[in-house]
This record gives C-alpha cells, sequence and structure tokens, in this order.
C-alpha cells in the first residue's frame, strides 16, 4: 500500500483535495496522511475514492463532507458539520465534535469518541452515527433514515420530529423533542446496536446493547393535522 | 297588504370595505376547519410592480436601433467572480428552481427541453436532481436547500450551476410543503420518507447557521466541485439591501433575489400575502447592495417573483438586473389556468369538470397543493400527469421564451441599445408615486423621486 504525505504548513487545502479529487487511481487504496491541520476548514470534502486519510490533529468546518467510499481519521477533534451529507465509506473523530456532526448523512458510519454538539445527526438520512460521549440539544432533529448511537447522555429536545432514523441512548436524556418517544428495544435492535458497536472499534466493546434505550417516532406528526377535516 | 309591503322594499347590500365578502369567507372557513388555508403561486394582491414602469423611447435626444434589422444582444454570463466555468446563457431569461415533487417527471422533462432549445438554465428544486431533468437541461442549476432532500456529491458533480436556498419570495423565513397526496413512492424514495406523509422541511439549513458560516459552506462546495461551478445564493426579499451585502460577503457568484410575487407549490395564504416585499423594492435594494460594495458586474444578480413579459424583464434589466427568473408564467405556458389540456391528436380537452371537482374554475386555480392539477402539471398522479406531454409543453414553454425575448429586444432596440443589458435605469419613469419611491425612478414628466438620497 503506497503511503502518501502532506502537510498543510506547505501545502493548501485546495492542492490537498484536488489531490485526493483526482490523483488516486481506482483499486490503489493508499493511505495518506495529512499534518498541521490547524483547524483548517473544508480538509477531505468530496472524496469518492477507496483510500485511507489520516488527519494528525484538530480540523475546522466540513471535514470529509459528502464523503463517498473513504476512510477519514482525524485525530484530534472536529469543527462544525463533520461528515455532513456522507454517503458512504467511514469517518472517525478521537476527539470531540462541534455542532451538526454527520448532518443529513445517507450512507457510511460517522464514530465520534468523545462528545458531539448541538444538532447531531440532524436530518440523517440513513447514514449510521456512534457517539462515545454525549451530545447537545436537538440532536436527530427531523432525523428521516438511519441509526444515532449515544453512550453518553443527551441534551434537550432530542429527535424532535424524527421521521424512520431511530436513536439509542445509553445515558441520561434531558428531553425529548415533539413527537419522539422512548419505545421497548427488540431483537432486532439488540442487533443493529451490537453491529453498530462493533463496527465502532475495540473500545466500544465494553458498552452493552441492554443498557440502552431506543428512541423512535410516534408518527403523530406524519399527517398534518388530525383535526383537518373536522367540518362544524 | 303587509306582503305587498315587504316584496317593494329594496334589500340593502352595502357591503363594508373590512369585512367584505372574501374576508367574511376567510372567517367562516377557518371557523368551519379550524385550520389555516394552505394554496399554490403566490400573492394576489396589488402591488407596486414592473407595470407602475413605462420606457422612455429613443426620440429627438436617443437615436434607436431599427427594430426588424439591427442586431439586439442577449447573451448573459453568470458566474463570473470565482467559477472556473461560468454559466453562458443565449437569454437573459431562465427557469426558476420547482421541485419534482411539486411538479411531475414529465414537466421536468419539457422544462429542460424548452430551455435547451432557447439557451437558458434550469433549476431542480426540493427534492433532488430527476434523471429526466438532467438529461434534458443543457444547463441546470442544482438547489442546495435546507431539507437536503436527496443531495448528493454526485448531482453536485454533475451539476452546472449550484444554488444555495435561503429563501423564497413567497415565504421568506418558512420551509418547504409537499402534502401527503404529491408524496407518491418515487417522490418519497428521493427524499427519504415515507411516501403518503405530509412532508413540511425545515427553514434552517443543518449545518450553518449564519453569513460567516455561510462563507465556509460556499467553500465546501467549491472544494467538492474543484472551483469550477458558479455558486448562486437565493434569498427572499425581505431585508434585501443587508442580505444581498452578507450573500456578497460570503462569496455567492450570483444571487438570486425573489420578491413576494414570487409563486409556491404550497404554503398558507397569510404568508403568501402577508410577508416578504414586492420585486420591484428588492431589486433597487438589490442593486443599491452592489454598487455600494463596487460589486455591480463581479456579483450577477437574477430578480425574479412576478415576472410575465418581455417588458417585466426589460425593466428589470433596466434597473440593475442581469437576468430574471420565471416560474409561475413558465406554468401557465405550458397550461396551467388552462381551460383544457392538449390530447395525443393535438385536440384540446376540456378540464373544467376537474377544476369544479377541486372546487374552482380555469383563471382562479391555486390547488397546486391537491395534486389534483386539471391539466397535468402539480400532480404525481398516474392519470393526470399524462395530460402533460414533454412535447407539447416543451414546444409551448419555447414558443412563451422565444416571445418574452423578442419583446425585450424590441424595447431595448426603441431605447436605442445593441445589447439589452445596456438598458439603464435612465431609460424608465414611474406612473405612480409608490413605484417612483420603491424603484428610486422618477414620477413621469417630472425629475421628482420620493425620498431621493435616502435609503
Amino acid at each position: 500500500m503506497e503511503n502518501i504525505k502532506f502537510d498543510l504548513k506547505a501545502t493548501s487545502v485546495r492542492e490537498i483535495n484536488k489531490f485526493l479529487h483526482h490523483e488516486i487511481a481506482d483499486g490503489t487504496a493508499p493511505k495518506i496522511t495529512i499534518e498541521n491541520p490547524d483547524g483548517a476548514h473544508n480538509i477531505a470534502a468530496g472524496l469518492n475514492v477507496n483510500c485511507e486519510v489520516e488527519i494528525r490533529g484538530h480540523v475546522g468546518y466540513y471535514a470529509a463532507g459528502m464523503n463517498q467510499h473513504a476512510s477519514v481519521l482525524v485525530n484530534g477533534n472536529a469543527g462544525t458539520g463533520v461528515a455532513e451529507n456522507m454517503m458512504s465509506g467511514r469517518v472517525h473523530v478521537r476527539g470531540s465534535a462541534s455542532n451538526s456532526a454527520g448532518a443529513s448523512a445517507h450512507g457510511g458510519l460517522l464514530i465520534i469518541d468523545g462528545d458531539a454538539g448541538l444538532r447531531c445527526g440532524i436530518s440523517l438520512k440513513g447514514g449510521d452515527i456512534v457517539v462515545g460521549g454525549s451530545v447537545g440539544s436537538f440532536s436527530a432533529f427531523m432525523a428521516q433514515a438511519g441509526r444515532i448511537v449515544i453512550c453518553g447522555n443527551a441534551g434537550a429536545a432530542l429527535g424532535d420530529s424524527l421521521y424512520e432514523a431511530v436513536v439509542y441512548v445509553k445515558g441520561h436524556i434531558k428531553s425529548l423533542g415533539a413527537d419522539a418517544r422512548v419505545e421497548d428495544m427488540t431483537v432486532d435492535d439488540h442487533q443493529a446496536l451490537e453491529s453498530l458497536l462493533n463496527q465502532a472499534g475495540t473500545s466500544y466493546s465494553t458498552h452493552r446493547p441492554s443498557d440502552f434505550k431506543r428512541i423512535a417516532s410516534a408518527r403523530s406528526l406524519y399527517h398534518w393535522n388530525a383535526d383537518a377535516n373536522q367540518e362544524y | 297588504m303587509n306582503e305587498s309591503h315587504n316584496s317593494d322594499r329594496k334589500v340593502s347590500k352595502e357591503e363594508s370595505w373590512g369585512y367584505d365578502r372574501s374576508t367574511l369567507d376567510y372567517i367562516q372557513r377557518a371557523a368551519a376547519h379550524g385550520l389555516y388555508e394552505i394554496r399554490g403561486l403566490g400573492a394576489k394582491r396589488k402591488v407596486p410592480h414592473f407595470d407602475d414602469l413605462v420606457f422612455l423611447g429613443a426620440s429627438m435626444t436617443r437615436y434607436p436601433l431599427e427594430g426588424y434589422r439591427e442586431k439586439c444582444a442577449t447573451k448573459t454570463i453568470l458566474g463570473t467572480r470565482f467559477a472556473s466555468r461560468p454559466v453562458e446563457l443565449e437569454i437573459p431569461i431562465t427557469v426558476a428552481g420547482m421541485s419534482f415533487g411539486a411538479l411531475s417527471a414529465n414537466v421536468k422533462e419539457a422544462l429542460g427541453r424548452a430551455a435547451t432549445e432557447v439557451g437558458t438554465s434550469t433549476t431542480t428544486g426540493d427534492g433532488g436532481m430527476t434523471s429526466e431533468e438532467r438529461d434534458s437541461s443543457k444547463v441546470l442549476v442544482y438547489q442546495c436547500l435546507p431539507s437536503r432532500y436527496g443531495f448528493n456529491p454526485d448531482d453536485l458533480r454533475r451539476a452546472d450551476a449550484i444554488e444555495v436556498v435561503i429563501g423564497q419570495g413567497a415565504k421568506p423565513g418558512g420551509g418547504g410543503m409537499l402534502l401527503g397526496q404529491k408524496v407518491n413512492p418515487r417522490v418519497a424514495q428521493m427524499r427519504t420518507l415515507p411516501a403518503g406523509v405530509d412532508q413540511r422541511s425545515a427553514s434552517r439549513h443543518p449545518d450553518w447557521t449564519g453569513p460567516d458560516d455561510l462563507a465556509i459552506k460556499i467553500h465546501e462546495l467549491r472544494e467538492i466541485t474543484d472551483w469550477e461551478k458558479p455558486i448562486y445564493v437565493k434569498v427572499g426579499a425581505t431585508r434585501t439591501f443587508h442580505d444581498v451585502k452578507l450573500a456578497v460577503h460570503a462569496g455567492a457568484d450570483v444571487i438570486v433575489v425573489d420578491g413576494m410575487q414570487g409563486g409556491t407549490a404550497a404554503t398558507q395564504t397569510c404568508f403568501i400575502e402577508h410577508v416578504g416585499i414586492p420585486t420591484l423594492a428588492a431589486l433597487r435594494q438589490a442593486v443599491d447592495a452592489l454598487e455600494d460594495m463596487n460589486m455591480k458586474g463581479t456579483v450577477q444578480l437574477i430578480i425574479s417573483g412576478g415576472i410575465r413579459t418581455g417588458a417585466d424583464v426589460a425593466k428589470a434589466l433596466a434597473m440593475g438586473a442581469d437576468a430574471v427568473s420565471i416560474g409561475q408564467g413558465v406554468l401557465m405556458a405550458l397550461g396551467c389556468n388552462s381551460e383544457s389540456w392538449i390530447g395525443s391528436g393535438g385536440q384540446h380537452i376540456s378540464a373544467a369538470q376537474d377544476y369544479l371537482k377541486i372546487g374552482t374554475e380555469s383563471g382562479y386555480c391555486h390547488h397546486c397543493h391537491t395534486g389534483q392539477c386539471p391539466v397535468g402539471i402539480t400532480t404525481q398522479d398516474e392519470f393526470l400527469e399524462q395530460r402533460l406531454r414533454p412535447e407539447i409543453g416543451a414546444k409551448r414553454l419555447t414558443n412563451y421564451l422565444k416571445t418574452v425575448n423578442m419583446e425585450l429586444t424590441t424595447i431595448a432596440r426603441a431605447c436605442g441599445k445593441n445589447n439589452v443589458h445596456h438598458l439603464e435605469r435612465e431609460d424608465l419613469v414611474a406612473l405612480t408615486i409608490e413605484a417612483a419611491a420603491m424603484a428610486n425612478i422618477p414620477l413621469a414628466g417630472t425629475e421628482w423621486i420620493p425620498g431621493n438620497g435616502m435609503k
């Protein structure tokens, strides 16, 4: 496997992204290391090929945004919108992530070992998110499909206006949002959780699916107003 | 005696201005249903508009061009600020963003075919890109909306421009709405929603909150598409002067301003009629903002919201727009509010009964939200959507866009311009004090601009 190194002190985000978009041949699956990210925005956004990218340090907004196929490791904290609108592949943040982590992701797996800020998994459309720590308020807001696993606590209004996405929480939930409710864990839920925790890595093997609660939509907002047809 | 006395008495019909029949209807409907009215299309009330302006054609002080013989250029280039591949259009008249979901796939195909024929662009809408519209449109603008329905990097890369939608003139500050009857299995699949739900999408973007965030978001979209594509920012007209400045600051190549007369597929009537400012006022504020920042010509401006005719386009360009977008006019060219639809043999078939079924008549219909469009345009119904055949729709729309463009060049030539983009404010006067004040253009026959020098 090829090893390629970039240093953001010497090379711009534009040059690195251009390389990642155009210079990686299919099937080569190279390993790329990016040093000194220093909180730069949009690092490794728009990847569309199987490769491994390791970013050694903290990243700014939209790291690995709209990711397809690639596996991106952030050895630090991530700013707003890490792995936003991811389609496939894997993004792993060793530290904590700011707001809107994994927003509107259609596929792939986002792992955040630390905490995630506000609106984690907002408008989720089929992607999976595993958070080792806690998530902020309005997480899973209007989430449509996919799964969010929260090993710590959840902030206020969790799962507000949920569609078909499912949230699993191990810790305390400050409050549920409109139309979100706690449901019984099924056998399928146990299997799904176990699989997601396994995929997230060995450090997640200490969590037991039976300790989690399932949060899903009560579907009472699916139709705009139940009284809409009343006629007086 | 009494009876004949009564029948002689005149019935009093003194209508109230404040409680006229439409207000009475509104209150009684609210009392019956306990629910606000939702409808399609745009504001129906009369507001100061381009009709309140007229051109000063060439005479002694100006030299006209020959109407039928001399050339008048209409070429329009959008996205020259940062994009390596700006959008090049043959005419400054574009097709506004309207979603697959609001419109049928046949209609999206018809829009693409007509736009390609006349050399202009179409725009996706809230619901993702269909293969029908991508295949039929030479230039396709891909919208990035708060809902992010169907939003994906593959479609981003195959778009010709990207439009970040902050708001829309019919409902600035509001999110999308598509009632369950239009969420058929294909629409649902594209939007990752359960079929048949009443879809109410977000009014805020999921991954950015203010103009400083938007600057980074735009930068991300540029990075993903390798700085090739123009990025438009679309705002509904409210605090337009400041919104345009913030959009420029955030890095937009093109700004789209949609006035309150702009259409919608489904929004609360109170929202359509009472939130936002007229297109005329918004256009002037947008141009002021660009001039204030010395960005006129660097950042292009598209105006929309109630643009219907070549005269409207000419006035918009004279006031400082680079191009216009048309939504409702385009639908009407396809047959919206027409008495009939066109059968496979070219014969007109009456839609009167189907208008009646949804409680309206041709000429008054704004029932896009029902999904039961009698002429097959704003529907996902398998039966109704057959009423708009792509080739017939494309022909009618091509005719309409050509007509509007011919009217535009007719006016430009009469004003002595060999390029429609040379039309200028100086060519216009206003017919009403309101329009003069909003457009910052003198009242006809005077040099008076109400509030001149005040912003």
